[in-house]
């Protein structure tokens, strides 16, 4: 079920360790499944199991043990706040707050149109970037201020 | 600029300009000079350690253990399968040194880890990179492209028939696979659950080889210890305290940001550098070492060095060098609530004490915070972090309770009037305004 472009994304990963070693790729194997289908489905996983050989228990261990494994359909942009201390003392609780009043949703929740899932998150290590957000995963963004936030939400429509 | 200050600096020499992190740039630095002349002049493998531990560098994880040492602990004879891998898995709060070394230095951990298999006699690496940081896992991957099409990776390397390959693992979101045999389990493709120890690592590792694991600014360190001598790193530091380090300051400073200074350089230097208080408030206190560490109150702070010696002196830990600067706008219940709330949240539950504990703590500071404490919850949350302490199989568990002490132990006034008042000693309106966030644009 997953495409060919995938397949072979995760291929990659399999030749970075030991041949007899494929289960080692795993995670990047499922970041790659959610990249391309927005979320993972027990189907997913369970053809990101088969791929690499590994019992589909395992690679759902897996998926429920890192926390950026989304594991129910999110919105086409997630949003993941950071909340923690060093971020709470230079904005990143208010940051949230922000969020919550702009889109009228609280964590864990997405915009009525499927657009925006608001996450708090853990620690991404950029606490001197603070108040710090990741769309999707992947892209970080740093020093959101409410102009910038404000930035940030007309851009992802 | 990638380091926003620094005294004596090594690790953020000639960092400046976009390409600093290429190749071409590091080379120009007189990257990979160490690396070649070890495997051209024929430096054995016992030299290269004994460099090292001259140096006196110490872990920069957190728990500043001799990497001299360490690396002596391989095996680096027998034959068959030995690994070395990088712990990029920066997720402590506070601490965001990892992702700056390795967006505009890449190439120093490289050529460290290269030396540093070549001295274990490693043949195969990984760097595992935290997921959050997805540009810099990215950007790694290119870094590695470069040095493989260079030849400073791959088979015979510098044709001195030294094989190591390295590659890169990404994390997905699990502080506790900084842990190091967490951190193994992960690229082993499992849930990242710490093993218990003996057996260590370095006999039984990644897929059950010889392993050894440090930190990316460990192993950056390595090819500038092999270039300037053991004995000038240490001296460039303090004695027990070898080098320069860099330190994450993070929270109620002007400019937030990492500085490489000499180990034993005095905190009040390193608090000026980074623009001193915010709104020229006064320190309350600080966590010297990243959110595991014990918090300090800022007047003890004051009259502290930054070295592992120094802080542990002042009851706290030097740890990954993580500075959280908290000013008198700051409430001591909430910032402990937000901690305990991290732990109770990361931990691997697999046990008991941790995973039940935990929660207990964040649950106990929750309702503190929230006007509901009970007389005796101080007693209680003691009670709970000496049955966490010393019952677990990783670090974690302890990392949760010494907060909570510390907490308590300096703020103690401030949890009583919480209880006894059901509210904030620190009205909530000034520490809205000492965050900033809505007079940033103003």
């Amino acid at each position: 079920m997953l495409t060919p472009e995938s397949l072979k994304r995760i291929d990659r990963e399999i030749a970075k360790y030991p041949a007899d070693q494929k289960q080692s790729a795993v995670m990047a194997a499922l970041a790659i499944a959610q990249e391309e289908q927005g979320w993972l489905s027990s189907e997913a996983i369970e053809c990101v199991a088969g791929y690499l050989g590994m019992a589909p228990i395992a690679a759902y261990e897996v998926a429920t043990f890192y926390n950026m494994y989304d594991l129910q359909p999110v919105g086409k942009y997630k949003l993941s706040v950071c909340t923690n201390l060093p971020c709470m003392l230079t904005g990143g609780v208010d940051a949230g707050e922000y969020l919550k009043q702009k889109l009228g949703i609280g964590f864990n929740e997405t915009t009525p149109d499927g657009l925006i899932t608001l996450k708090e998150s853990e620690c991404m290590g950029a606490c001197g970037d603070a108040p710090v957000m990741i769309v999707n995963n992947r892209r970080m963004c740093s020093w959101m201020n409410p102009e910038q936030i404000d930035k940030l939400l007309a851009e992802l429509k | 600029m990638a380091i926003l200050g620094a005294i004596n600096p090594m690790l953020s020499v000639g960092l400046d300009g976009d390409n600093a992190w290429r190749l071409a740039d590091y080379v120009k630095r007189d990257g990979y000079s160490a690396l070649r002349r070890i495997l051209e002049s024929g430096i054995g493998q016992g030299d290269v350690i004994n460099e090292v531990k001259k140096s006196v560098l110490r872990g920069r994880g957190g728990a500043g253990f001799p990497t001299g040492l360490k690396w002596s602990f391989m095996p680096r004879s027998f034959p068959g399968d030995k690994y070395v891998v990088c712990n990029s898995d920066e997720g402590e709060p506070g601490t965001f040194k990892d992702r700056d070394i390795l967006r505009y230095n890449p190439h120093a951990v490289i050529e460290g880890m290269a030396i540093a298999a070549f001295a274990m006699g490693a043949a195969r690496g990984y760097n595992y990179i935290h997921g959050e940081v997805w540009e810099i896992y990215e950007r790694f991957e290119e870094a590695l492209d470069e040095a493989r099409a260079a030849g400073f990776l791959g088979r015979n390397i510098l044709g001195s028939g030294f094989d190591f390959d390295l590659f890169a693992h990404h994390g997905y979101g699990a502080y506790i696979c900084g842990e190091e045999t967490a951190l193994l389990e992960s690229i082993e493709g499992k849930k990242g659950q710490p093993r218990f120890k003996p057996p260590f690592p370095a006999s039984f590792g990644l897929y059950g080889k010889p392993t050894t694991i440090n930190n990316t600014e460990t192993f950056a360190s390595v090819p500038y210890i092999i270039n300037m001598g053991g004995e000038r790193y240490l001296e460039s530091g303090k004695p027990n305290n070898g080098g320069t380090k860099l330190f994450s300051v993070s929270g109620h400073v002007n400019r937030p940001g990492n500085y490489e200074v000499p180990l034993g350089t005095p905190f009040a230097t390193l608090l000026e550098m980074a623009g001193g208080m915010r709104g020229g408030r006064q320190l309350k206190g600080c966590i010297p070492g990243g959110s595991s560490a014990p918090v300090v109150p800022g007047p003890t702070m004051m009259d502290c060095t930054m070295d592992y010696d120094s802080i542990s002196k002042a009851g706290s830990m030097l740890g990954s060098g993580a500075v959280i600067v908290m000013d008198e706008t700051t409430c001591m219940v909430k910032a402990l609530e937000r901690l305990s709330y991290f732990y109770y949240e990361e931990s691997c539950g697999q046990c008991t004490p941790c995973r039940e504990g935990t929660s207990w703590l964040y649950k106990v500071v929750h309702r503190i915070e929230h006007g509901k404490g009970r007389a005796d919850d101080l007693d209680l949350l003691g009670s709970v972090t000496t049955n966490i302490m010393g019952r677990t199989i990783c670090a974690l568990g302890d990392a949760a309770s010494m907060p909570v002490q510390s907490f308590i132990k300096h703020f103690r006034d401030e949890f009583a009037y919480h209880i006894e008042n059901r509210k904030c000693l620190v009205p909530v309106d000034v520490q809205r305004a000492g965050s900033g966030f809505f007079t940033a644009t103003a």
